[in-house]
């Protein structure tokens, strides 16, 4: 809950846009984070982006999440 | 896995750390995650006699037995309850959100708050409540749920809010005696606060600190600035974490958060009450304030001599494998308390990662 989901923006429609996040793709929202545009990384925590990141920090994230919840399924 | 050249990064920050260690000091890691983290490295028994202590930085784990009750209690009414899944099985004082689930109540578990939005407006003769529990990083969420409520006129959408800040809990922790060299401050709440609002942990109470990451190389390189601190005798609140974390935070998430919630008391499992550390809905959203709305219990229902330790787990007062229910009694399989609920909880790391590997009780 206290890490944020590393996610690619995908399409941006005002507020609200498409991210992917391992695959899957899903709506969230931009409104903390507005200057966030398509192909770059953003931080989200339940459903909201909360930070812009760069590519290289997301794929650190992306292969700690991956480890986290291998172990834990 | 680390790459070749961020494994000898970290081989060299281990050995440098070590150098530096000449006799036992405590360093607490504040964030749930940063505290699975350190148990999933493997760096409690490789960093031996430095002691790597769990804070109450797992929203979960520092929820009331009290706000438990009235959540179970919620979902007894009739209303349909939407939460994370991570809350289901923590213990409240006689039963769990798994149980009422079994008996019947109509529990969904969501991943956004906002989801809860649509169920509200899917189902608009019956009240949808959503279980507030969290930290700054997902307080700003549930803000934006409850403004798109009163936008969207779903008056049948509720925010039952336990939602808590971390630096009041931080001046909780550190103006009671805590024999704390240093902190690890939490790295994704950081990005909404901010670096800089954190600057008294050692300006008002000498203690230095660093917010860090999470890979293996961050925490070794926040460890090794708060031991440079340490050592020189000059603690500061530095930031290890700076392509992620801003002086200043995120503004907007904190102006929202500004603009829904209040601060006010809130109760924290092992601390009791902290001043200004809740977050509730302000005056003009009151009509979506389950705690207003709902007739709940005043009190928990107290169990004589409850033997889970997780309130002193979650104080740094010992160490998992210092209560005697740890890995007895208390299982991931038969939980007595949250601290082994929750995938942050320190119980349910130190179960996975650290009870076979020596590490030493506190």
């Amino acid at each position: 809950m206290c890490i944020g989901m590393p996610c690619r923006v995908i399409a941006r429609v005002g507020e609200l846009g498409t991210v992917e996040y391992c695959g899957n793709s899903r709506e969230i929202n931009f409104a903390l984070v507005p200057q966030a545009g398509n192909g770059e990384w953003v931080l989200v925590h339940a459903g909201l982006a909360l930070q812009l990141i760069g590519e290289d920090e997301a794929e650190q994230l992306l292969a700690l999440l991956e480890e986290f919840y291998a172990e834990r399924d | 896995m680390l790459s070749g050249t961020e494994l000898a990064q970290a081989q060299q920050l281990l050995a440098l750390i070590k150098k530096k260690l000449t006799g036992p000091l405590s360093i607490m890691e504040v964030c749930g995650t940063h505290t699975t983290a350190i148990s999933k490295y493997g760096l409690r028994p490789l960093l031996e006699p430095l002691r790597l202590l769990s804070g109450p930085g797992c929203p979960v784990c520092v929820t009331a037995a009290v706000d438990l009750d009235r959540m179970i209690a919620l979902a007894g009414t009739g209303a349909i309850v939407a939460t994370f899944g991570d809350l289901l099985r923590v213990p409240g004082s006689e039963t769990s959100l798994e149980q009422a689930q079994a008996e019947g109540a109509d529990i969904r578990i969501v991943y956004s708050p906002l989801d809860a939005l649509a169920i509200a407006a899917d189902n608009p003769k019956r009240p949808v409540v959503f279980l507030g529990v969290g930290f700054e990083t997902t307080a700003p969420a549930m803000a934006l749920a409850v403004k798109q409520a009163r936008e969207r006129d779903l008056s049948n959408f509720y925010l039952y809010s336990c939602l808590k800040t971390v630096v009041p809990a931080l001046h909780a922790l550190l103006a009671a005696p805590h024999g704390l060299d240093g902190l690890l401050l939490p790295g994704h709440v950081s990005s909404v606060i901010g670096r800089r609002a954190q600057d008294f942990v050692a300006s008002l109470y000498g203690v230095p600190a660093a917010v860090v990451g999470f890979g293996e190389r961050d925490i070794l390189l926040g460890i090794a600035a708060v031991l440079r601190m340490i050592e020189e005798g000059t603690p500061g609140v530095v930031n290890a974490y700076p392509h992620v974390v801003r002086e200043e935070g995120n503004l907007l998430a904190q102006k929202l958060l500004a603009e829904v919630f209040d601060t006010a008391a809130a109760e924290w499992r092992g601390f009791g009450m902290i001043p200004e550390s809740g977050l509730v809905l302000k005056t003009e959203f009151a009509s979506h304030d389950a705690a207003l709305h709902f007739d709940l219990p005043h009190a928990s229902v107290l169990r004589e001599q409850d033997p889970c330790r997780c309130g002193d787990v979650l104080r740094g007062a010992i160490s998992p494998l210092d209560c005697a229910l740890f890995a007895d009694r208390c299982l991931p399989l038969t939980p007595l308390g949250p601290c082994m609920v929750s995938s942050e909880g320190a119980c349910a790391a130190y179960y996975r990662y650290d009870r076979k590997k020596g590490v030493a009780p506190a």
